[in-house]
């Protein structure tokens, strides 16, 4: 039905399902860690919650907010990435998710990480969504190192 | 009689974009540039040009001549009544934080207070935040109707004895709503409250008579008037102007300058430090000349069929919320897409080659007034056509079909 590959690339079902039933959406009680994301071009917020537990493994995890499909999606998609991983192995996948997005080399990454991933390959092809793909993943580097805000730019 | 498009003055529109026939419907941000303009600048910067009000040389003098040729060229399209009261600016942004520097500044303290509406692009409003910052002035905000129209009386309940200033767009760049601004300044006067115009959108859609509107301070921008960038306007009484301190220091704007003391060139020199846009000066005539050549008025009324077409042709998508119906407005159509996010739909439409807004508009007051965080803009100009309107149309039925499957 989408005649043009890159479209199709960009908005594919997995994309579309995570942006219209957002995993790991809501309010978090007793989150140890919260970051306030913001993307001035389009005006997108997000907010991002977790519960480090003593071990440094992130127990819980939620994200809240409005934005576009791809924003929402990547925001989702990071949730259940990141769940169960301790802060180390988060802040891996975080800098490669990064990397990804822009196109560049991600393969230090595991292959099911980099699997789940390539989902949102499909954003490099549109550099001026990179900043959607990214907000929520910035907002979760500035949580874990202490909270505060993100912006996109 | 009936107006063809001269899309052929303007080279870029023949150009493709992601193999689609281009359909640019972002000229609210920046209008395209006709051949007309681009070959004056040209022209101008190949054989006349220097820098101005300065050497004594042939070219400084060729140069200072086209320079003020082209604020002579604006002030009759302004209609001001005299040339000296035409400052040449960077921009709109520009010429509004002159009238907040150097006009306000000085004549507000603590408590007194600023009429501002809804509707404002951040560059009438972030000028009068500065004064709330550094001054400690209050902010009035004037309240928008559903239509996205604006009651006149509002403003005469806004102003009270501690207001010092009114600021209101002639014409809103997310609403199109083209605001009463001879009521509005007839009820400031009233109350010995100059008023200041953001004329970005409004120099470009309506026609402007600076002396029957009786504003105090209109400002507008070049690029938006099919000129280039970084150089916009502000018209302000002579009255005024002759009492206002400089904005920026620098060459240019001085009598004399010594050791102990300097003393200020008359206006608008004063306000012009440093080298001025000159070439773009130049340019921004050229574009002046060019619209009121094709008459402005049967380009009003061409841009306001294409909107009618283009609004009569959403009504098909019961999904669409048009923002901004007022009863006097332009060509400006805004909508907020049920469940889809503007960024998304702006994506997809331009694979199919049409170019629009989305986001903000720097206008987010208004956003939180219409409770949206962005919306999607066509905006018309006077080379868009039927066609254009057509993709638009075609591809927020693909929009559709991909992002609410």
């Amino acid at each position: 039905m989408i005649a043009d590959d890159s479209l199709r690339e960009l908005y594919q079902e997995v994309i579309l399902d995570h942006s219209r039933h957002p995993r790991h959406f809501g309010p978090l009680e007793h989150a140890t860690h919260n970051g306030e994301g913001h993307n001035p071009l389009c005006g997108d917020r997000i907010n991002v919650h977790l519960v480090l537990d003593g071990a440094g493994k992130i127990a819980d995890i939620k994200f809240e907010g409005r934005g576009c499909a791809i924003s929402q999606a990547s925001a989702s998609l990071m949730t259940e990435m990141l769940a169960g991983r301790t802060v180390g192995e988060a802040e891996r996948l975080m800098d490669g998710f990064l990397r990804l997005v822009k196109g560049e080399d991600a393969s230090d990454l595991s292959e099911d990480d980099r699997e789940r991933l390539d989902v949102m390959a499909g954003v490099s092809a549109f550099p001026m969504r990179v900043k959607c793909a990214t907000l929520a993943w910035h907002t979760m580097k500035s949580a874990l190192q202490g909270g505060g805000s993100a912006k996109t730019e | 009689m009936s107006f063809i498009p001269p899309i052929g003055d303007f080279p870029i529109l023949s150009r493709e974009v992601n193999g689609r026939r281009l359909a640019y419907l972002d000229s609210a941000a920046s209008a395209q540039k006709p051949k007309a303009v681009l070959d004056a600048m040209t022209e101008f910067a190949t054989t006349e040009f220097a820098n101005v009000h300065r050497g004594v040389h042939t070219l400084a003098a060729a140069a200072t001549g086209r320079y003020e040729a082209a604020r002579a060229r604006v002030a009759r399209f302004l209609n001001a009544k005299h040339t000296d009261e035409i400052i040449f600016t960077r921009g709109g942004t520009e010429a509004l934080n002159l009238v907040s520097y150097s006009f306000l500044s000085p004549r507000i303290s603590a408590g007194d207070e600023i009429v501002v509406t809804k509707m404002e692009h951040h560059s009438n409003i972030v000028p009068w935040h500065f004064m709330r910052e550094r001054k400690r002035a209050v902010l009035r905000w004037v309240e928008v109707r559903d239509d996205g129209s604006m009651n006149p009386s509002a403003f005469q309940a806004a102003i009270t004895p501690k207001t010092k200033l009114v600021a209101v767009t002639h014409m809103s760049n997310v609403l199109g709503t083209v605001n009463p601004l001879k009521e509005i300044v007839a009820h400031a006067h009233a109350k010995n409250v100059p008023v200041v115009v953001d004329g970005c959108q409004g120099a470009v859609h309506e026609k402007v008579d600076v002396q029957d509107l009786d504003a105090d301070f209109y400002a507008f921008t070049g690029h938006k008037l099919y000129g280039p960038t970084g150089i916009g306007a502000l018209y302000g009484k002579r009255a005024h102007l002759k009492g206002m301190r400089p904005f920026n220091g620098g060459g240019e704007m001085i009598q004399e300058v010594t050791e102990a003391r300097i003393t200020y060139a008359d206006p608008p020199h004063r306000f012009e430090a440093g080298t001025p846009p000159i070439i773009e000066a130049v340019g921004l005539a050229a574009a002046i000349d060019y619209v009121e050549g094709l008459g402005r008025a049967i380009v009003k009324e061409h841009e306001l069929a294409i909107y009618a077409y283009a609004r009569e042709a959403l009504r098909q998508f019961n999904w669409l919320r048009v923002i901004g119906e007022a009863p006097s407005k332009g060509a400006i159509l805004s909508f907020h897409a049920e469940g889809m996010h503007a960024h998304d739909l702006a994506t997809i439409l331009d694979r199919e080659g049409v170019a629009v807004r989305a986001g903000h508009h720097c206008a987010q007051v208004l956003m939180e007034r219409f409770d949206v965080a962005s919306t999607t803009r066509a905006s018309f100009a006077l080379y868009s056509t039927r066609e254009d309107v057509d993709c638009l149309i075609a591809g927020l039925d693909k929009a559709r079909k991909i992002l609410a499957a």
